[in-house]
């Protein structure tokens, strides 16, 4: 019975379709920065090695970019086919939020991406300085609408009910909702992380081998200066989207925390097996008083617990429990990669301890692991509820679906994905087992997933024609 | 608080009409390119039929977003009840533009596994192709609804008609493709896409004839839309000018005219979009939902019309200024190696 439940197939769908998707967005956010940085260094410096960098990332970023175009388009589809009631009732409120997504990197991918991969012959420096820079403004923007849509539905704000639907009445509101500056920060500091520990990882692949030591230390070192600053403020900002949480998701904390009774001075519990049907953690592990420390910043602040809601109101305990346990943890082995290389760099010895290096390598994709677990935690903690505490999430669903139509859809998109996303993956792989040098001699196409854009057509870059 | 009084509706109407006429004419050439790349002969012929579009065959697929992204945005319950009326040709057309463009990229990487690639590119672009005909189909006989949700079955959208319909998208498609070949290609390979051009037009002028007596012949409100007097008076220019399109566009694939087949079949698309629009206007889910029915609040129009008319048409100028610059014919020493 439950394995056809038309609900919980769709909930798998859109759970397998957006958490391909979102590794996408939290690897091009963030090198899309990366490479406007590279390009500025390169336009201030004047040094070669952060050119051939660039046109290094670039490619990998085309090819990654391409297929967060391809698994996009599925998205705005799942909101029809399986959440159509949903549909019917937020689109006044947020179908505006996501159509200007899709205008502004349709407008971005149109004016500058082009520009970006295969115009650096033909523009100016600065021209194509700014056209990366734009790129990279262009991702952030996509997040901004995105994130923003997808805080609207944690704390919605700026709306009134009528009939059933959600009607707009302040555009400000709407947007800038409760948690929206907290999730915008918090997501796109993890988008940055993810992306520098992949350029760690390859630098220190590199370094490894004894390959391309110029533009792996250049990358090694700078990257980790990023994450010097990035690890610990994101830790900050994690923190202070859980006191936003506390105060407009109560729930979802008390879940996260596996809390079943309201207290002060609660412990921390490190680990647990939650009972949701006894409201109860079997085998806890608890630090006295550090919940309500952590929680509230306060020893005797008082956290809300599960039982204080009705039992058809709480998520399903278990899941954000566990990956916020392994969110946490990952970002505790991120601060520890990153204070290692603190003491290294204090020995001099930061390209030289290979220990530290094959760790590096394979924590590379940490973030992608952190960003998932996070996305699990923000969007399973909401549950039952789509709009959180307004439309349920068996509410949302298309009525006209069965179990059987769901599963023929989600073993269709996770046979094509499986095929896709492996052979992609492997396709970045050869690029950077090919190494930087080869991005630099001109020869070699960009390997794009993206429109050709006009400077292509050009007779200069006649011999780039080849990618796509 | 005076543009809240304003009717948004016509705006919004044209604003998805524009987005989803380029997507089916952008889209619609490459996947018909696609199509006819399966019966390319030989190597160097598949290369240049792949690379007459390579430049710009993901961004056609993007007004697919904007599309249906519009169509939430200005009517969301035709949206809600639409889009799960054809739930698994939109599955079937998601999954083979997926796998299409993946076989695209990977076409040119993969050496060993050319050929899969080619086949894998052929038979995405027909699937494709052949689930939008389901969806025009289906779109077009209308769907049970209670006025706020779909209330059918998942495969009550496959049809006669819409199957008839899925098949005429496919020579419809195959012809824009073919005039986009002619376009772009010289010699032999031109030949080939002439004669593969006037099978598609004789499948689709066919098919098009046959939709106009089925239509009206199965649903009195479009038969008195057309024959219910005096509409005759000014409908007759539809038919009249079709037909006039489709004597050019023949005589265009038998010439020698090159930018006249692809000329043509565009203006055969627009009279074909214009038909199914007189025939089902003000209807935006036919026999249901008027446009006004299922429109979204005037605030949400326009606060998304500012943005809209702002991006629009730099999106467009662009759009054209890039075919402009990749005017000219596709040669077989550049490309992808």
């Amino acid at each position: 019975m439950m394995t056809l439940d038309p609900v919980l197939l769709s909930r798998l769908q859109f759970f397998w379709v957006i958490a391909w998707h979102i590794l996408l967005p939290a690897f091009t956010v963030g090198l899309a920065s990366f490479i406007a940085v590279l390009e500025g260094l390169h336009f201030v410096t004047r040094r070669e090695v952060y050119l051939r960098l660039s046109g290094f990332w670039t490619r990998i970023f085309a090819i990654s970019f391409g297929m967060g175009v391809v698994s996009g388009i599925v998205m705005p589809f799942q909101l029809g086919t399986n959440w159509s009631r949903f549909s019917a009732a937020t689109a006044d409120v947020t179908s505006p939020l996501l159509a200007y997504e899709g205008l502004m990197a349709f407008f971005l991918e149109a004016a500058f991406l082009g520009v970006l991969l295969f115009g650096r012959k033909l523009v100016p420096a600065w021209a194509h300085l700014i056209a990366a820079v734009m790129v990279g403004v262009g991702t952030l923007f996509s997040s901004f609408w995105i994130l923003s849509t997808n805080s609207w539905m944690q704390t919605p704000a700026g709306y009134r009910l009528e009939n059933g639907r959600f009607e707009p009445v302040n555009w400000i509101d709407i947007i800038f909702n409760p948690s929206f500056p907290y999730r915008l920060f918090h997501t796109v500091t993890g988008f940055y992380v993810t992306t520098a520990f992949v350029v760690v990882g390859v630098a220190a692949y590199y370094l490894r081998r004894g390959r391309f030591i110029e533009e792996a230390r250049t990358m090694f070192s700078m990257t980790l200066w990023l994450l010097t600053v990035l690890v610990p403020l994101q830790i900050f900002l994690g923190d202070a989207h859980g006191l936003n949480t506390r105060e407009y998701q109560p729930a979802k904390l008390a879940a996260i925390e596996a809390r079943w009774e309201t207290g002060s001075r609660v412990p921390l519990t490190l680990f647990a097996i939650p009972d949701q049907e006894a409201q109860t953690n079997h085998y806890a592990i608890e630090v006295p008083v550090l919940g309500s420390l952590i929680l509230t910043h306060d020893p005797n602040g008082t956290v809300r617990g599960l039982k204080e809601f009705p039992k058809e109101d709480l998520p399903p305990v278990i899941i954000p429990f566990f990956s916020f346990r392994v969110m946490v943890g990952l970002g505790f082995i991120m601060l520890a990669v990153v204070a290692l290389s603190w003491l290294l760099r204090a020995q001099h010895r930061l390209f030289a301890a290979r220990w530290y290096l094959a760790l590096c390598q394979h924590v590379a994709p940490i973030g992608f692991l952190a960003v998932i677990a996070g996305w699990i935690t923000t969007e399973v903690g909401r549950q039952p509820w789509t709009v959180y505490g307004l439309l349920r999430t068996s509410d949302s669903v298309t009525p006209s679906l069965t179990g059987t139509d769901v599963l023929i859809s989600l073993l269709g998109y996770i046979l094509v994905y499986l095929i896709m996303y492996p052979t992609g993956v492997l396709m970045m792989a050869r690029i950077v087992a090919r190494g930087p040098a080869s991005a630099a001699d001109g020869a070699e196409p960009i390997e794009s997933g993206r429109p050709q854009l006009p400077v292509r057509a050009l007779p200069r870059t006649s011999d780039k024609e080849a990618s796509a | 608080m005076s543009a809240l009084t304003l009717d948004f509706v016509p705006l919004w109407t044209i604003i998805c009409g524009i987005a989803v006429f380029l997507y089916v004419l952008l889209d619609g050439f490459d996947l018909g390119v696609g199509i006819l790349h399966g019966f390319a002969k030989g190597r160097e012929a598949r290369n240049l039929v792949m690379n007459s579009i390579a430049p710009i065959w993901d961004g056609n697929e993007t007004w697919l977003i904007l599309g249906a992204l519009g169509l939430l945005a200005g009517f969301p319950l035709a949206f809600a009840i639409i889009i799960p009326a054809v739930y698994f040709p939109i599955l079937v057309m998601l999954l083979a533009l997926v796998f299409r463009g993946t076989a695209f990229e990977f076409r040119y990487r993969d050496a060993e596994h050319r050929t899969f690639w080619d086949h894998a590119f052929c038979y995405g672009s027909a699937v494709a192709t052949f689930a939008q005909g389901v969806v025009l189909g289906s779109f077009i006989q209308g769907f049970k609804t209670d006025g706020q949700h779909f209330t059918g079955g998942s495969f009550d959208c496959f049809t006669p008609f819409s199957i008839f319909t899925g098949i005429a998208l496919l020579f419809g498609y195959g012809l824009l493709g073919a005039g986009w070949l002619i376009l772009k290609v010289e010699g032999e390979l031109q030949d080939w896409a002439r004669r593969l051009g006037k099978i598609c037009f004789l499948c689709v002028g066919a098919a098009v004839f046959a939709v106009s007596i089925w239509t009206p012949l199965a649903d009195p409100g479009i038969a008195a839309r057309w024959f219910n007097w005096p509409n005759p008076l000014f409908l007759a220019p539809v038919p009249i000018v079709s037909a006039a399109i489709a004597w050019w566009e023949w005589k265009a694939l038998s010439g020698r005219a090159e930018l006249a087949p692809f000329a043509a079949a565009i203006l055969l698309f627009a009279m074909s979009y214009l038909g199914v629009g007189i025939s089902l206007f003000p209807m935006v889910v036919p026999h249901a939902l008027t446009l006004w029915q299922a429109a979204s609040s005037p605030s949400t129009q326009a606060f998304l019309a500012v943005g809209t008319l702002f991006l629009l048409p730099i999106i467009l100028m662009y759009t054209g200024w890039s075919y402009w610059v990749f005017r000219g014919k596709v040669r077989a020493d550049i490309g992808y190696h």
